[in-house]
């Protein structure tokens, strides 16, 4: 949380919309200046690609068919399942709906926090102190439990009702990091003035505040993207839910159904979790960039200083 | 004192909040969730007499309009009562619960800590000494931390349990042996209880690196850590004492929400390895609808997650006084 004060406090208030736009005019600049963000973007573009173009190349993912619980060969290059189904062929007709699942929380659950976090602290008084506390209190409730139990009950037909329940359960962790960013600025002296000279509220959220919240809630809504794919993992391969839709946690809980390990069918379980974690980890890289745009200490340009502390310890060494 | 009071208040609330949430949420379906429930129970030839009723009296539907039904629910839920499991029929739910829940605890509390010193001691370390080769862990980091849990537990079983043969491949103790606290047992407890707890040790081990680098590359930059140096203190001490110790509050304050994860994540983690915990039996539950076995072992992990975090609150206060004073 200090991290987030400290790093408005560096920028100057009344230059910091202007400051954002620049720099999302100079998108590209910074990304040539963040190899990290760079690659994350690669990343996320790569399965984005795939979630397009590759219904071009597999018609029928389910399709039965191949030689069972076969290894990668050249006709399947990543073997076949114990019931006769090619892996890459579900691995890329996954990609779609476990992205769907991802963005759709992470926009709804971003939406919410917004309303709550920025809303609830602008207006202040008793209506924020019960957001505040009704944000803590969804904050501290362990989400896969009561997923599983509400789950259960709504019997999810698709993934439409899984990406509700994901978003409602995880909009708080953003939406209090927003609240006391809010906090913050809401008595800077340009949100003052727009406010003396009459501009209405929304306004003044929308025009004045939102920009320079931009960069968190980005970051807020990557870390739900996340946590709502691993989340749609794990409930996936618990069987919660559709067991038939087309998702990399699907793949995971049937390979784990029919004895994967067992068999040594390597070739099934290993694609789709890489998957998750390779979509995860180009999520969170670019949230390092964003991290290192903000607090320009955490930049990997090593500055005078830390010159300095190993000259310390060298000598001290010595 | 007032600070415990007020913190204890509020994780009652957070409870109060929970079990709420836990009962208005099925309502907002429409339909009657537990007559689905037992249609589905008879598909499965698994719905004992009588479960209607307490399925009735869970769901809060058996009397008056939804003011008394949700408070005879929270009087059904103050008293423990969650009535019957329908899978393990006849043994009432909370001792299935009393069974199951010290296993995920031990695993879940053994492992969290380890990886906490881990990750916080290599993350200061990785921020102290930045651009050098403890910086090229970050990427690394970056996909521990974004790996699910259970996929990690599949990975660990293939290779130490399938193609070598190190460890024991499901369970939580040998089955042969008698649950009592001789040496043979514990050793069998332990040996069973490793790979899922590496497992969470691995799992977590990111997130807590990543946070204390960061918070201890924008420490040292502080005015303090300036003075410290100004005055010849040794860097050791500089690392310990003024910037370690300051970059770890935010961890500690993290750690409600990373409890949260990690409950998740072992819930999940434990179908891998059939272990026989609290995540364990809300899988059995599940797959055989069993719906009292599910809020009774969903009230007992909030408690649980509430309680540790309550506990991780009051040390907040003592290792940070200023805390105590605030708002």
């Amino acid at each position: 949380m200090t991290t987030f004060a400290q790093t408005v406090g560096t920028s100057s208030p009344t230059s910091g919309s202007k400051r954002i736009r620049s720099r999302i005019r100079n998108g590209w600049g910074t990304l040539r200046r963040s190899p990290r963000m760079f690659t994350g973007v690669i990343i996320i573009a790569l399965f984005v690609l795939v979630a397009i173009y590759g219904a071009l190349f597999v018609h029928d993912a389910n399709s039965f068919g191949a030689p069972i619980l076969r290894g990668p060969s050249l006709h399947y290059p990543l073997g076949t399942t114990q019931l006769g189904q090619n892996v890459l062929s579900q691995l890329i007709g996954s990609t779609g709906p476990t992205l769907e699942v991802g963005f759709g929380a992470g926009l709804i659950a971003t939406f919410l926090a917004v309303a709550i976090g920025i809303g609830g602290a602008f207006i202040g008084g008793k209506s924020d102190e019960l957001l505040n506390v009704f944000t803590n209190i969804i904050l501290v409730i362990p989400v896969m439990p009561l997923v599983i139990v509400v789950a259960s009950v709504l019997k999810a037909g698709g993934i439409g009702p899984m990406i509700l329940v994901i978003a409602f359960t995880s909009w708080a962790g953003t939406a209090r990091i927003l609240r006391s960013l809010t906090l913050s600025m809401r008595s800077r002296d340009y949100i003052l003035a727009s406010k003396v000279s009459g501009e209405k509220t929304w306004r003044v959220v929308i025009v004045e505040l939102l920009p320079n919240t931009v960069a968190f809630v980005v970051s807020g809504f990557i870390f739900t993207v996340i946590f709502a794919i691993l989340t749609q993992a794990g409930l996936a391969f618990l069987g919660v839910g559709n067991t038939s839709a087309l998702t990399w946690g699907n793949m995971l809980y049937w390979a784990q159904n029919d004895g994967v390990l067992q068999v040594g069918g390597w070739w099934w379980f290993v694609p789709p979790g890489l998957c998750i974690a390779m979509l995860g980890t180009g999520l969170a890289l670019i949230n390092f960039g964003l991290d290192e745009m903000l607090n320009p200490r955490l930049r990997s340009l090593r500055p005078v200083r830390t010159v300095s502390h190993e000259f310390d310890g060298e000598s001290a060494g010595n | 004192m007032k600070y415990f009071i007020r913190k204890l208040g509020f994780y009652l609330v957070a409870l109060w909040g929970a079990v709420t949430i836990n009962f208005f949420l099925p309502r907002l379906i429409p339909g009657n969730p537990a007559e689905a429930l037992m249609s589905r129970m008879a598909l499965n030839g698994s719905a004992p007499p009588g479960e209607y009723k307490i399925l009735l009296r869970l769901f809060g539907l058996d009397k008056g309009n939804i003011v008394t039904q949700y408070w005879s629910y929270l009087v059904q839920i103050s008293h423990f009562n969650f009535g019957v499991s329908a899978t393990q029929f006849p043994t009432p739910v909370t001792s299935i619960i009393y069974h199951s829940l010290p296993w995920t605890l031990m695993l879940i509390g053994t492992s969290t800590v380890l990886s906490f010193v881990i990750g916080t001691g290599l993350g200061a370390l990785a921020g102290w000494k930045r651009n050098r080769f403890l910086d090229a862990i970050v990427p690394a980091t970056t996909f521990l931390t974004a790996t699910p849990y259970f996929w990690l537990a599949l990975l660990f079983l293939y290779f130490f349990g399938v193609i070598n043969h190190f460890f024991p491949l499901n369970g939580a103790y040998d089955p042969t042996l008698n649950p009592t606290w001789n040496w043979t047992f514990v050793s069998s407890a332990i040996q069973h209880a490793f790979l899922p707890g590496l497992t969470l040790v691995v799992a977590q081990l990111g997130g807590w690196l990543l946070s204390m680098r960061n918070m201890t590359l924008t420490t040292l930059s502080e005015d303090f850590v300036w003075t410290a140096e100004a005055k010849g203190i040794a860097p050791r001490r500089i690392l310990l004492g003024y910037a370690a110790r300051n970059a770890i509050l935010p961890s500690v304050t993290g750690f409600a929400i990373s409890l949260g994860f990690v409950v998740s994540g072992s819930i999940v983690m434990e179908m891998v390895f059939s272990y026989q915990g609290i995540g364990y039996q809300l899988l059995q539950a599940v797959q055989g609808d069993d719906y009292s076995l599910m809020q009774g072992i969903f009230f007992f992990i909030s408690l649980a997650v509430l309680l540790a975090n309550l506990m991780v609150d009051l040390l907040y206060g003592f290792i940070d006084p200023r805390t105590r004073q605030a708002r």
